[in-house]
């Protein structure tokens, strides 16, 4: 409601209440409370309205936009998969030039023992792969010899008495008795899933290692082979753990079985051991280098400018932010590139559009709405096609080179280069955004009234001057709606570059087309979206600013 | 004797099945399968597809051409806990990656696939080919030149060594090498002096990445880099290149199908896998309809079968002896099978561990390189 209506609405139809003074509406109720609450049912109903719209648009347009913009500083991935190790490596020095003591390679045995069996392990391997080449099979082929280190300490416990052998053995050391009890229970009748392990309280302190490699060994069982704990043989993880409880001095151990584990803890002290640290250094020597345990470290923390960095040729070491060498420099030559180019093929839009619009907007109505077929017939071909006609064109055994031949122009061995380059991009993608630029310079220059220039001319202005002063400004809002479509469009294009750009015309969005699905590194290619993204609103900010958002028609 | 032949692996593939079907309950009757398009996704539609949908009257099958994409697709579909496809078609390399990523699920050859004929067992049948406890290979295709015959300058040999594309000076004209820097990295150092099985420890190197990039450096400005396997075949029939790698059956149908002069050259030709994996976390009914086509589809008489539609070599050991004519050229597919003792004098096999590894790196220099 304007403040007119208002005003006109008190004094015609309104009772004033003398007493208060206040305006009442005729059901009684004070008007501007009256007011504001059929201004609100109209907000509320107009936001029904679009709420379809709106929740689309959040759903499918700016949620997964921002779920992929996450991605590029995320990284739980390591602390998830390594927790144990990550902790211990808190303590190491990168500095030290030497690997990290045989605490961190128990932890890391552990973990990745489990990683192994979740099949994580290798997930892991291809992120720091991203960072350190040579982790990937690192991983890989650890993962294969892990389940052989504790074989040794398996045997040997077997061997000495068969009650090791039993997986029940194993639960009534070290399940709570109350989880015994469900367990039997749920035994019966299999119904629902079985309760979830718990561990006997107080075991933990007697037999850490144990009781920790145990219950992670329980909840894999249960959750991912849906299994019991009461079926199943420990992994050689739970052998070798239970050795090394038993062989460092700890709490007096007062649990059930006590002969079992003093008769163990008697002969563990004889047995055969296995060196662990040899065991990492035997499946791969590349776990006495320091630099793995150091890129392990670097991109411990849950979310890191790593990928970020990479974007702007730059990387996270242990030492700091560096420069990458110079010959893995690429991204930043190519943020230039795609911004240049985008650039050119808009300016060679407004000078191919312009004189077409004019041409739309002044010519009369029948050839008019030919030339606008014209215009719109290569906008409802196929991209695919439109590029791939201009290889036909472009190339040197192509028409354009045929025909310069023919004319004699230039000769058969020194045909021109047009495509697979900066070129042959320009060109291709000038055409297929042409119809994006002349659409709104159309439309603008159709409400130009034809009176302003013959007014300019009749004043004494020659034409040039009239074009100049009159009639140019007037279509700058389309120059600028056109301009805005066609940068945006060019800058985030990949087909066409892809196709026909060789490897001087090719776009970041090529790059990041090549880590989304074909590295799957899809932090680095967040990281490059992002900052492609933050680009484009950083030029629509200067946009507006300089020229004005409000000058943009788009029709 | 082949007739026979196939009626016996046809039935004991049936009653395999039926009594696979009997053990494992119900089974989905609708099979989505992802392939590559073209003349391999029709090979592969003739050779097991339509027969098996011949054997189940209400198996409905349905494609979709998303091969080249299927690595970063199957990811996503995985995070959104919705996977609709049931059996993906990819190269060795993916394979492996989606098994090392969790998205694909491990298999039991013995199990899970047909013995061969003479009761050799599914995994000595693939034998080596077996690269990862995910992927089932299909078949052995190659990476290898072809070149213009009609281009060859006069009174010169034609080329027939992989060192010839490096030769600008005999040969000259563009040549078309693919934008990534598998396989042109090998073929360049193994041009430089780099003895065949030194390759990798070089390339392992800065210095001998450093290396191959320069070797390719001299011819660089006569290079057009494809990123499709159909752009080689169409420069070649356009005149455009001299000489172009890409794959083995994109050339056998310029040469064979479309009579075009040009001509292979085997030499150094890479070796590389395709197959299928299934995807992690089916459930049981259409995991129970996927090992019953897989088993079908992946039988001795099947892969050979397969060869009459493309020139791309069995995986299995036991198929090659029955690769027979062209189903409709009438030629003999031996000769053109990248496997042939002719054609296979001096080969490569795709370094999947390498290339895992180093990948990354040294596509990042590659890329870097290529843009300067």
């Amino acid at each position: 409601m304007t403040d007119s209506s208002f005003q006109t609405g008190t004094q015609v139809g309104d009772e004033t209440d003398s007493q208060t003074g206040l305006m009442l509406a005729a059901d009684g109720t004070p008007l501007k409370r009256s007011l504001a609450r059929a201004l609100r049912r109209q907000k509320v109903r107009a936001l029904l309205l679009i709420a379809p719209l709106l929740l689309f648009v959040m759903l499918t347009f700016i949620a997964p936009i921002a779920d992929m913009l996450f991605r590029s500083v995320e990284n739980q991935i390591v602390s998830e998969t390594l927790p144990r190790t990550v902790a211990k490596l808190d303590e190491w020095d990168a500095d030290t030039g030497v690997e990290p003591g045989i605490e961190t390679f128990e932890a890391l045995y552990v973990d990745l023992f489990v990683a192994a069996e979740r099949k994580l392990h290798t997930r892991l391997g291809t992120r720091l792969n991203y960072e350190m080449t040579g982790v990937s099979s690192l991983f890989r082929k650890t993962g294969r010899r892990l389940d052989d280190f504790g074989e040794v300490y398996e045997d040997q416990f077997n061997a000495l008495n068969a009650a090791w052998k039993d997986p029940k053995t194993w639960v009534a050391l070290l399940a709570a008795p109350g989880w015994t009890t469900a367990q039997a229970d749920w035994a019966k009748t299999k119904k629902g899933a079985e309760p979830a392990f718990e561990l006997r309280p107080g075991v933990a302190m007697m037999l850490p290692r144990t009781a920790e490699a145990y219950s992670e060994f329980a909840k894999f069982i249960q959750e991912v082979d849906q299994d019991s704990p009461t079926d199943e043989d420990p992994w050689t993880l739970v052998h070798t753990a239970l050795y090394m409880d038993l062989t460092t001095p700890g709490a007096a151990y007062s649990g059930p079985m006590p002969d079992l584990i003093a008769e163990a803890r008697t002969a563990a002290v004889n047995f055969t051991k296995f060196d662990l640290k040899q065991g990492f250094l035997d499946a791969d020597k590349d776990w006495a280098d320091p630099q793995v345990w150091a890129t392990i470290k670097t991109y411990a923390p849950k979310y890191t400018p790593g990928y970020f960095l990479n974007a702007a040729d730059m990387q996270l070491t242990p030492d700091g932010i560096e420069a990458r060498p110079e010959n893995e420099q690429i991204y930043g030559l190519l943020f230039k590139r795609t911004i240049f180019m985008s650039i050119t093929i808009t300016l060679s839009c407004i000078m191919l559009g312009y004189p077409v619009a004019w041409l739309l907007a002044n010519l009369p109505m029948r050839t008019a709405n030919l030339l606008m077929i014209l215009v719109l017939l290569p906008f409802w071909t196929s991209l695919l096609v439109r590029t791939s006609a201009w290889k036909v064109m472009l190339q040197q055994q192509g028409v354009i080179n045929d025909v310069l031949v023919w004319l004699h122009i230039v000769s058969d061995d020194s045909r021109l280069i047009m495509i697979n380059n900066q070129f042959g991009t320009i060109v291709a993608m000038t055409h297929i955004l042409l119809p994006f630029m002349i659409l709104p310079l159309y439309s603008v220059m159709q409400t130009i009234q034809p009176t302003y220039l013959r007014a300019a001319k009749s004043l004494g202005a020659t034409n040039w001057t009239a074009f100049w002063r009159v009639y140019f400004p007037q279509s700058v809002p389309g120059i600028g709606a056109g301009s805005i479509l066609v940068f945006i469009l060019a800058i985030g294009y990949y087909i066409t570059p892809e196709i026909v750009g060789g490897t001087t015309g090719t776009f970041i969005s090529n790059r990041i087309a090549y880590h989304i699905s074909s590295s799957l590194n899809w932090g680095l290619g967040a990281a490059l979206g992002a900052i492609l993204l933050a680009a484009v609103l950083i030029l629509y900010w200067a946009y507006d600013k300089i020229v004005g958002i409000d000058n943009v028609k788009l029709g | 004797m082949k007739l026979t032949k196939t009626l016996i692996a046809g039935v004991a593939v049936s009653a395999a099945g039926m009594a696979f079907a009997a053990s494992h309950g119900n089974m989905a009757n609708e099979l989505t399968l992802v392939s590559w398009g073209g003349a391999y996704q029709s090979s592969q539609q003739k050779a097991y597809v339509e027969p098996y949908l011949g054997m189940h009257d209400d198996v409905n099958v349905v494609w979709d051409e998303s091969s080249a994409e299927a690595v970063a697709k199957l990811r996503a579909m995985n995070e959104a806990g919705n996977v609709t496809w049931d059996l993906v078609d990819v190269v060795a390399s993916d394979g492996i990656r989606l098994c090392d990523e969790g998205l694909a699920m491990e298999i039991d050859p013995d199990e899970d696939l047909a013995a061969a004929p003479d009761g050799t067992s599914a995994e000595d049948d693939f034998g080596d080919l077996l690269v990862s406890d995910c992927f089932i290979p299909q078949i052995v295709y190659s990476t290898t030149f072809g070149y213009r015959t009609d281009m060859v300058p006069a009174g010169v040999e034609a080329p027939s060594k992989i060192c010839d594309v490096f030769d600008l000076e005999k040969y000259p004209g563009k040549r078309s090498l693919e934008k990534r820097p598998i396989n042109n990295m090998e073929w360049a150092l193994l041009c430089d002096g780099v003895a065949k099985d030194a390759v990798y420890d070089v390339l392992a190197t800065e210095a001998g990445q450093q290396q191959a990039l320069d070797k390719l450096g001299t011819i660089k400005d006569q290079v057009i880099w494809w990123s499709a396997g159909a752009d080689t075949p169409q420069l070649l029939a356009d005149g455009e290149i001299f000489m172009g790698s890409t794959y083995n059956g994109r050339l056998f149908s310029v040469i064979e199908e479309q009579k075009q002069p040009v001509a292979m050259m085997w030499d150094a030709q890479v070796f590389d896998l395709d197959g299928w994996i299934i995807p992690a976390g089916l459930p049981a009914d259409r995991l129970a309809r996927v090992k019953d086509f897989l088993t079908f589809a992946t039988d001795t008489q099947r892969l050979a079968d397969q060869a009459k539609y493309i020139s791309y070599g069995p995986a299995r050991l036991s198929s090659a002896p029955l690769v027979g004519k062209h189903a409709e050229l009438g030629i003999a597919m031996g000769p053109h099978m990248p496997t042939d003792p002719a054609n296979a004098k001096n080969t490569f096999l795709y370094n999947y561990e390498f290339w895992a590894d180093y990948r990354d790196d040294i596509d990042a220099k590659f890329q870097a390189w290529l843009a300067q």
